[in-house]
């Protein structure tokens, strides 16, 4: 099957900093990709690489085969983007902003209205429609921005940090839409998905997040550091990279026993987690460090009453492999 | 029992029609770091300012450090630190000037002190370093470190972490402990539900209201009250349509490529295989998921 996204050796310098560093990236029909990573390490310019906002000073970028720097037009036609600042009319209604983005990418009146009306009704905003954008809540406004990206029936969406100081329970909703996007078979809402697509599986999504946490709901995620990808892969496969090798303490005094865990032997690093400890140890010491610990420890009168291994989560894959 | 190092009692601020911060109260202990938890606009924001007396309360009060925290004011503000996120450091000026700047501020001229300071968060050594030159996370210790030049018995960190990266953050949250551990009472706001667990304590915010505040630990247990499963399966609309539907399941959401589930204490994973079964889904794996204080949240604001 065709990449709906494949991007080849990119590379974005603004001045001295290479904002964008020798960076591919695959995705493919019906996945979301999330780019998670830092302020500053690359997310917003690789997206706006890939929806061609920016151009590359190296690298090539095709979308749904179609050659970003050849084939513009076609490529930018399968994008839909959603800013980090998507900035909407307050003094527009809901309907009156969409028709404004729709008309902007050159759709006529008799493609752009039927559509737009699925999609209300698709993000849930349908009973808003003649709405004042100003007067939406913030998780309202967001999902008109959603709408605005989607009225074009785009097979790539582009979003930059969507749910960035969101309400939790809007970001859920948020998730809740992307991943019923994808994984639509195409026939069941043909019109949101393009007309002749009858067998094609839903957009793919490119995603990019700050949280730790929100990358676990992607289906594969690349950490973005200094304008690099440092490690890509399923939230599984990323976390079987440690697997057995974080361990819980639970103990009194935490802080006393944070400094002597540090020197125990297998120990690689030591994490506290408020009423908690965190420890990584060396691959295949788990339980050499488990014997090892108490024994080294309780002597100097710490009181250590829980010592465990558990799941690793994607910030100590972030940390162990940065 | 030492007395608490704030105190707020139903505290309450309007801006009009609109109520910012709505009957709140809590109590913070010494030495204690406490998370202020919630989205954008919850009120985090509001309820600091309060408490370092910039904004009058509506009703209601705040005793911090044992002082009235709009009364008296200029009180509290020599004994806290205050760290924002939109905080200015002035972007030409070195890493020591902008110390001594603000060590100005507070009345501290004293070398020594600036010098301690910048070892307590790790800076000694970067002194003529200029500020723009700073990745985020040693800016953010550069900002920390104007916040304790005066030696603060209580900090108040306003989303310090935003934008870091993770390696950094955990170096930020080592500093944090360290204060702690010699005393000083924290009370920092996040958005970020994971970096919640870093606090002893987390209160949970939402439209102004406290919701809950506990050890993140209490928190799951008292209102996450079941076990969380995460389910993979190709088909995970008909999956999600066929748990939505099971009794005794309390939540199903998808979850990127997999189903997320809390169920009623008790029901096991066979009712879920046997659910999923009838409507003809097939499991690829289904094993035990962990409760997250994001869990916490959702079932909170469900009210």
């Amino acid at each position: 099957m065709m990449a709906h996204v494949e991007a080849r050796g990119l590379r974005k310098n603004f001045g001295h900093l290479a904002a964008v560093n020798a960076l591919s990236l695959t995705i493919a029909p019906g996945e979301i990709y999330g780019l998670v990573g830092a302020d500053g390490a690359g997310k917003t310019t690789t997206l706006r690489l890939i929806c061609g906002a920016l151009k590359p000073d190296a690298g090539e970028v095709s979308v749904c085969g179609f050659d970003l720097r050849r084939q513009t037009e076609q490529a930018r036609e399968q994008i839909g983007y959603l800013s980090q600042r998507f900035s909407m009319y307050e003094d527009l209604t809901v309907l009156e902003n969409i028709r404004f983005f729709a008309e902007v990418r050159g759709l006529r009146p008799d493609e752009w209205y039927p559509r737009s009306l699925e999609i209300l009704e698709f993000v849930g905003l349908a009973d808003f429609r003649d709405r004042f954008a100003g007067q939406l809540s913030g998780g309202m406004k967001q999902k008109l921005g959603l709408a605005s990206a989607l009225v074009t029936r785009p097979r790539v969406l582009l979003l930059d940090e969507p749910t960035t100081g969101v309400d939790p329970v809007t970001r859920q909703d948020f998730w809740q839409l992307i991943i019923h996007l994808v994984s639509t078979p195409t026939s069941d809402s043909p019109s949101i998905f393009g007309e002749n697509g009858g067998s094609r599986r839903g957009v793919s999504v490119l995603i990019s997040t700050p949280y730790m946490d929100e990358a676990a709901r992607c289906h594969r995620v690349g950490f973005m550091k200094k304008g690099q990808l440092i490690v890509e892969g399923t939230p599984g496969e990323l976390r079987a990279r440690l697997e057995g090798r974080i361990l819980e303490l639970r103990g009194s005094p935490l802080t006393e026993i944070r400094h002597h865990a540090a020197e125990v032997p297998g120990v690689e690093d030591v994490q506290a987690f408020g009423d908690r400890l965190h420890l990584r140890v060396e691959s295949g010491q788990a339980e050499a460090v488990m014997r090892r610990l108490p024994a080294q420890l309780q002597p100097m009168g710490v009181s250590i009453d829980a010592l465990r291994p558990v799941p690793a989560t994607l910030e100590d894959v972030f940390i162990a492999f940065s | 029992m030492p007395l608490p190092v704030i105190y707020v009692d139903e505290l309450t601020r309007k801006f009009g029609d609109f109520t910012a911060v709505d009957h709140v109260s809590f109590e913070v202990n010494p030495g204690e770091i406490v998370g202020y938890l919630g989205p954008n606009g919850c009120g985090k924001t509001t309820t600091i300012r309060m408490l370092l007396g910039l904004l009058a309360p509506t009703s209601g009060s705040a005793i911090v450090l044992g002082f009235d925290s709009f009364r008296q004011s200029e009180q509290v503000r020599a004994r806290a630190g205050y760290m924002s996120q939109k905080f200015a450091i002035y972007d030409d000026l070195t890493v020591w000037e902008n110390l001594v700047f603000y060590g100005g501020v507070y009345g501290i001229n004293d070398p020594a002190r600036i010098q301690e300071t910048l070892a307590q968060v790790g800076l000694s050594g970067h002194e003529t370093v200029l500020t723009r030159e700073l990745s985020a996370g040693w800016r953010q210790r550069l900002a920390l470190g104007i916040a304790i030049v005066h030696r603060p018995q209580l900090l108040f960190l306003d989303e310090p972490t935003s934008g870091v990266d993770p390696n950094a953050r955990r170096a930020f949250w080592d500093l944090i402990y360290d204060l702690a551990a010699q005393g000083v009472t924290i009370l920092v706001t996040t958005h970020y539900m994971d970096e919640a667990e870093y606090c002893h304590r987390v209160g949970m915010m939402r439209d102004g209201k406290l919701l809950a505040m506990d050890t993140p630990l209490v928190l799951k247990e008292r209102y996450v009250p079941g076990q969380v499963y995460e389910i993979y399966t190709a088909a995970l609309l008909a999956g999600l349509g066929a748990l939505e539907q099971t009794p005794g399941v309390l939540r199903a959401a998808l979850a990127g490529d997999h189903l997320r589930v809390i169920v009623e204490q008790g029901l096991g994973e066979q009712t879920l295989k046997s659910a999923l079964a009838a409507t003809g889904v097939t499991i690829a794996s289904i094993q035990k998921g962990e409760p997250t204080l994001e869990d916490v949240f959702l079932t909170l604001a469900k009210g």
